[in-house]
């Protein structure tokens, strides 16, 4: 196991060791400094600006933000649904599949749009080579970058003086034009030469050593899996994802998995505390994130490793039950607890095969939603228990909460409210209905506790727009299709329609002068109510659920 | 009547208190409370099961078990009912008080020819003109526009030691509902029926307007979400453990929801806004609304007028001047003789240093002897002996004037020594014995005493303290030395005010000050808690959003304290009630489960003996921590000042882990007591 250890402590140290290059890089992009790279970026920028007809210098206020957020994604949801819809007769669908059904098409367009990547579909016989660039690669980057754009927004609410959050379309193409594509780009030759195919050929047929015809399916790999990491994506090429050995066909690209998943999530925390001018806020908000994402490896790792009961009467050690051996324990418990973190959803093992302690660790991640999180919501889900935290701590200094001089009143309790109740309902409602219907519950594989985590598993993945399946549930269904799918749209929208309304109302409040007698938030101690109020409001919420599923599926085994 | 304020709990508030806990149980107002809203509604299902067990489907908890159920939520919203109504109850008592001086008064209305007529008060309309003569009540408020009057305002303040108003000058407002104890004056009535200031002052104490303030409505938010969250969770987890083939039982559904939501804080958050404006008031001084105690907490800056506020204002003595041919000892002498009997600061100061300087005085020879008290007219006081000695002090004009009435002369340098002391910011009292002028007291400014501590305090709790004075830089920087303020603006004038409280409020800052003059009215309506002095004008008081009965300026210190105070006292009761969920959880699950799933016995931390005694264990908790709550939403948590990080880190182990921990102990107490009495 101590190897283990070193293994992961490695991986983790490479993270550290990237997280303040990389936010002092996305402050130079989000801040519109001059840099050197202008000469580079500057000039396909401004004839992007042209053609679709934006200003650069144009700041938006709150609404107008947002207008400008669900407008754009509405439209590419649109143009996704077409080219699902139509794949049969449009080019380069060299294994002519069909097109896909409507509902399934639905559940994929908002899954794909949300971030989330939840895979209804089969990828390898689903989709045509355009499905896979426009339906699938397409959103991957404009959907991390609407994350990262309305996080940058909220930001500036926090820190402005007027309601002006910047313009949304500018910070949407610089973050792909500056961050995800030359990153994605970089991630995808390093794949190549690690073995993953990149190719735009149809289908191998080969004579295995049986003399048996076998089709390997191969096609634009690398370049979907890099942006489906840095993007915090998820959805494989393949079916099986990460586990698929031309996905990720070594150590090395499994460490280059897990950095490119890591790596925005922690470097805007960091990125966050450099543009509101007070690095140590940042940290502290990091180190609470960091706490709980150690708590939550180091549980799914020493559950893994202690196996259950059943086999290690039978002299096995450790469970590697849906786990590949090029991975082993260590690799697969730290993916497993990446990729939930960060919310990809991207797995390199079958979460349904682990122990159910291990099991219910992504599940925690995903309820939570803020363990660094997704690219630009993860912050924000961050902040909005930051919001409460402050409001209720700043209460027992004896004044009205302020958050780095903003003071947080009822406009943005209430706002605040509707997130913080937003993630809990759209995973416990669903969860409950499906279980109400016999339909759905033919869907579920393993009956009993498992079967409840089956279930629960795939809502808390949509609502938390991770995106990574538990396993076991067949959710190609009508019904998964559709509650999942709605469940993802609300997932996404709801929390930033409240987060960027606090930004306005925010934006415009006067800032008060800090003094001995204001609520310190960048301080151990506050990191430290951080992580309790996450807890305590966060998790609790989902004990009773997590202890009729994986807890009592522990305490049986 | 400020001593009976004082009180906290009488017999008759808490019987009322106790009827009124039922009659709130009435829907339409329990549903202003969301949190007890849906306790009640848990009240009336288990009620329903109480009587047809099987009501909701079939049951297999027993009659007893649903009846136990029903009764602990029904004294859990009782609790809370009572917590408020106790609050409540002892603002009508002083209502109450208060309404017995208004009712009733005949006012003599002046007409237009001269004469008088008797009208009854509640006919006066703004503008018209009475006659009050000594032992009548005011009728209503308004200005002096003729005579002077000593005028027992002990109605409102509870002082029972007479004011002196007169018609002209910063002190011509009377308040309606107190009475005349010497001479008449004639008032001009400022307000129309209804509006009076003893009308808003019922109004405020008795709570009938009260309107939530804005942390008090966005904390509500957060309790009514935190109770829709659960309300979700319960309802969710039937068809899962439906799923699992699990039935539940409602009652026990119903107890799980209530331990869960926030019905600690739920329940209180009402008491404690009301008690804290009721502290306020139990200070003396008159909140114009809870928004107003509330920013009070928020303070960063506090502009004081140095006299009056930090200054005792021109009155204590610091040395006998005596005038030419007089030594130092007999001018001693005569002022002490002249103080003996005088009871006012000044008067104890003079007697004070006389003794400082070592001069002693014969009680026995002062027997008999008449006081002549000060007057406005005479601006003089004194003693006549036994033995005809007339020893006064006074104002230098009025002593001169007293002294040349008698045939007798005028020493020449007591003008220039008056002019000396008053170049040099202090009052000059002059004294007289027998018709001879010995000397002059000086009356100098000296800051109240334990002044310089509390701008320590300030300081430490980030508040900055800036003092106002008409005095030039040199004075005022000695003065605002000796009282150890931040800042100090010298040579001011009232639109300097105005300035620097704008100042402040464009760095983002919340100014509060005090005042009580017409001129003081502007700065106070801009600044964001502005406290003016009940002694003051009219104007000065419409413009403030409180008003001091006591005319007390350092209150305001008290002010800000008490506004902390109530907002650590919210915060602190919710971060109690939600800590507390985590015991909850550890007794109500494994109980609700144990039956189907057994193995969760292990989630069984505390132990407790059988299922339906742990879940009814965890809801009599929840029930009676609420009424052992009360003292503190009533008298508000400890609050000493300190900086932040401290207040923090105190609240939170006291009320966070305390909160985390207590129930653990708690349910399992209860839970051994009942296991005993079964």
């Amino acid at each position: 196991m101590s190897r283990g250890w070193i293994q992961i402590a490695f991986t983790l140290l490479i993270v550290i060791l990237f997280v303040k290059p990389m936010g002092r890089y996305l402050v130079k992009v989000f801040d519109s400094e001059k840099t050197g790279l202008d000469r580079v970026f500057g000039p396909v920028e401004r004839l992007i600006y042209r053609v679709i007809g934006v200003r650069e210098d144009q700041g938006m206020g709150w609404k107008g933000y947002l207008r400008a957020v669900l407008l754009s994604n509405f439209v590419m949801m649109l143009l996704m649904y077409a080219v699902l819809r139509l794949q049969k007769v449009l080019p380069l669908n060299p294994d002519g599949l069909d097109n896909m059904p409507p509902v399934l098409a639905f559940n994929t367009v908002t899954s794909f749009i949300t971030n989330t990547n939840w895979q209804a579909y089969s990828g390898e016989n689903g989709l045509s080579y355009l499905s896979q660039m426009l339906a699938i690669t397409f959103p991957m980057f404009t959907s991390a970058a609407t994350g990262f754009a309305v996080a940058v927004a909220f930001i500036r609410g926090l820190v402005g003086r007027r309601d002006d959050l910047g313009n949304f379309y500018v910070d949407l193409v610089r973050s792909i034009t500056r961050v995800f594509l030359p990153l994605s780009f970089v991630a995808a030759l390093f794949l190549v030469f690690q073995g993953v195919p990149q190719t735009l050929h149809g289908a191998v047929n080969a004579t295995t050593i049986e003399g048996v015809t076998q089709t390997i399916t191969r096609g634009p790999v690398a370049s979907l899996e890099s942006i489906k990491h840095l993007g915090t994506n998820g959805g494989g090429y393949f079916g099986t994802n990460a586990a698929h050995p031309f996905e990720n066909p070594t150590a090395l690209t499994n460490l280059v998995h897990i950095l490119s998943m890591m790596l925005l999530p922690t470097a805007l925390v960091y990125a966050f505390g450099l543009l509101i001018r007070n690095k140590k806020q940042g940290w502290a908000i990091f180190a609470a994130m960091g706490f709980l994402f150690v708590v939550f490896l180091t549980t799914v790792y020493v559950a893994e490793t202690n196996g259950t009961p059943a086999l290690s009467a039978l002299g096995v050690h450790g469970n590697m039950e849906g786990k590949e051996v090029r991975f082993g324990l260590s690799e697969s418990a730290l993916f497993t607890a990446v990729t939930t973190a960060a919310t990809t959803g991207s797995v390199n093992n079958m979460h349904d095969s682990l122990t159910p302690i291990g099991g219910m660790v992504p599940m925690m991640e995903m309820m939570l939603n803020n363990v660094f999180g997704g690219k630009g919501v993860g912050l924000l889900n961050g902040l909005l228990y930051v919001v409460l935290s402050v409001f209720i701590c700043g209460l027992m200094v004896g004044r009205t909460p302020e958050f780095l001089g903003k003071k947080i009143e009822g406009k943005e309790i209430k706002l605040a409210s509707i997130a913080v109740l937003t993630h809990p309902v759209i995973i416990l409602v669903p969860t409950a209905l499906a279980l109400l219907r016999p339909e759905s519950l033919s869907s579920i594989l393993n009956g009993g506790f498992h079967g409840l985590s089956e279930v629960l598993y795939a809502y808390t993945s949509g609502a938390a727009n991770n995106g990574s399946a538990f396993g076991g549930l067949t959710a190609n269904t009508n019904w998964y299709n559709l509650s999942i799918g709605l469940v993802m749209l609300a997932g996404r929208y709801i929390s930033i329609i409240a987060m960027l309304a606090i930004a306005g109302s925010l934006s415009t409040k006067r800032v008060v002068p800090t003094t001995v007698g204001t609520l310190r938030t960048d301080t151990p101690l506050f990191s430290l109510i951080l992580v309790v109020i996450i807890l305590i409001v966060g998790a609790l919420t989902f004990f009773p659920a997590l202890a009729l599923g994986p807890i009592a599926e522990h305490l049986g085994m | 009547m400020a001593r009976e304020r004082k009180r906290l709990l009488t017999g008759e508030i808490a019987k009322q208190a106790v009827w009124n806990s039922f009659t709130k149980l009435d829907p339409r107002a329990m549903i202003k409370n969301p949190v007890m809203f849906v306790v009640e509604v848990g009240t009336l299902i288990t009620l329903l099961l109480s009587i047809w067990p099987n009501a909701l489907g079939v049951s297999t908890a027993g009659r007893g078990y649903n009846v136990s159920v029903f009764l602990i939520l029904l004294f859990t919203v009782l609790f809370a009912n009572f917590a408020e109504a106790l609050a409540e109850g002892r603002g009508k008592a002083q209502a109450d008080t208060l309404r017995k001086t208004k009712s009733d008064t005949v006012a003599r209305l002046l007409q237009k020819d001269g004469s008088l007529r008797d009208v009854p008060s509640t006919q006066l309309r703004k503008g018209d003109i009475v006659r009050v003569e000594t032992g009548e009540i005011i009728p209503s408020d308004g200005e002096i526009i003729e005579g002077l009057a000593s005028i027992d305002e002990s109605a409102i303040t509870g002082e029972s030691a007479p004011v002196i108003k007169e018609a002209g000058g910063d002190f011509s407002s009377v308040t309606g509902g107190t009475r005349v104890v010497s001479d008449y004056i004639l008032v001009k009535v400022t307000t129309d029926p209804g509006e009076s200031f003893l009308d808003r002052m019922i109004a405020l104490v008795e709570g009938a307007s009260r309107q939530k303030t804005p942390n008090e409505i966005a904390l509500t938010t957060l309790l009514a979400v935190l109770t829709l969250i659960f309300l979700f969770v319960i309802l969710t987890l039937v068809p899962m453990a439906d799923y699992l083939g699990i039935s539940l039982d409602i009652s026990t559904l119903i107890a799980l929801l209530v331990c869960l939501i926030p019905t600690t804080i739920g329940g209180l958050l009402s008491a404690i806004g009301i008690a804290g404006m009721d502290r306020v008031t139990q200070f003396n001084v008159l909140a114009m609304s809870g928004k107003a105690v509330e920013a009070a907490g928020d303070i960063d800056t506090m502009i004081l007028d140095k006299t009056g506020t930090i200054t005792f204002g021109n009155r204590m003595a610091a040395q006998f001047l005596p005038v030419q041919g007089v030594d130092e000892r007999t001018i001693a002498m005569a002022a002490l003789q002249a103080s003996v009997r005088d009871e006012t600061p000044e008067g104890r100061s003079i007697v004070e240093l006389a003794k400082e300087q070592g001069v002693t005085w014969e009680p026995s020879k002062y027997e008999g002897a008449e006081v002549v008290e000060f007057t406005a007219q005479t601006r003089m006081s004194g003693l006549n002996l036994r033995n005809g000695i007339e020893i006064r002090k006074g104002a230098v004009d009025s002593i001169r004037t007293y002294v040349e009435s008698l045939g007798k002369h005028v020493p020449s340098d007591l003008e220039e020594l008056g002019n000396q002391i008053a170049k040099q910011g202090g009052t000059p009292l002059a004294v007289a014995m027998e018709g001879h002028v010995y000397g002059v007291i000086y009356l100098k400014d000296t800051v109240k005493p334990g002044l310089k501590e509390k701008f320590a305090e300030l300081r430490a709790m980030g508040i900055k303290t800036v003092m106002c004075t008409g005095d030039n830089p040199l004075t005022a920087a000695t003065i605002a030395q000796e009282a150890g303020v931040d800042e100090f603006i010298a040579e001011a004038k009232p639109e300097d005010k105005i300035e620097a409280i704008k100042r402040e409020q464009a760095q983002g800052k919340l100014v509060a000050m005090t005042g009580d003059g017409t001129n003081d009215a502007p700065a106070l309506a801009q600044a964001d808690v502005g406290l003016a002095m009940n002694s003051g004008t009219m104007a000065a008081k419409e413009a403030a959003n409180m008003i001091d009965l006591d005319s007390d300026p350092t209150k305001l210190l008290s002010v800000i304290a008490i506004g902390k105070q109530l907002l650590i006292t919210r915060g602190a009761l919710t971060t109690f009630s939600i800590a507390n969920d985590v015991a909850k959880y550890f007794a109500i699950l494994p109980a609700m489960f144990i039956a189907a799933i057994p193995q969760l016995q292990v989630l069984n931390i505390m132990h407790l003996a059988s299922p339906q005694s742990a879940i009814l264990s965890a809801l009599i908790f929840n029930a009676v921590i609420i009424p052992l709550l009360i003292p503190i939403a009533m008298k508000g948590v400890k609050y000493r000042a300190m900086t932040a990080d401290k207040l923090l880190t105190r609240n939170l182990l006291l009320y966070g882990v305390g909160g985390m921990l207590v129930p653990f102990a708690g349910i399992k107490l209860i839970d051994m007591v009942i296991s005993l009495l079964r």
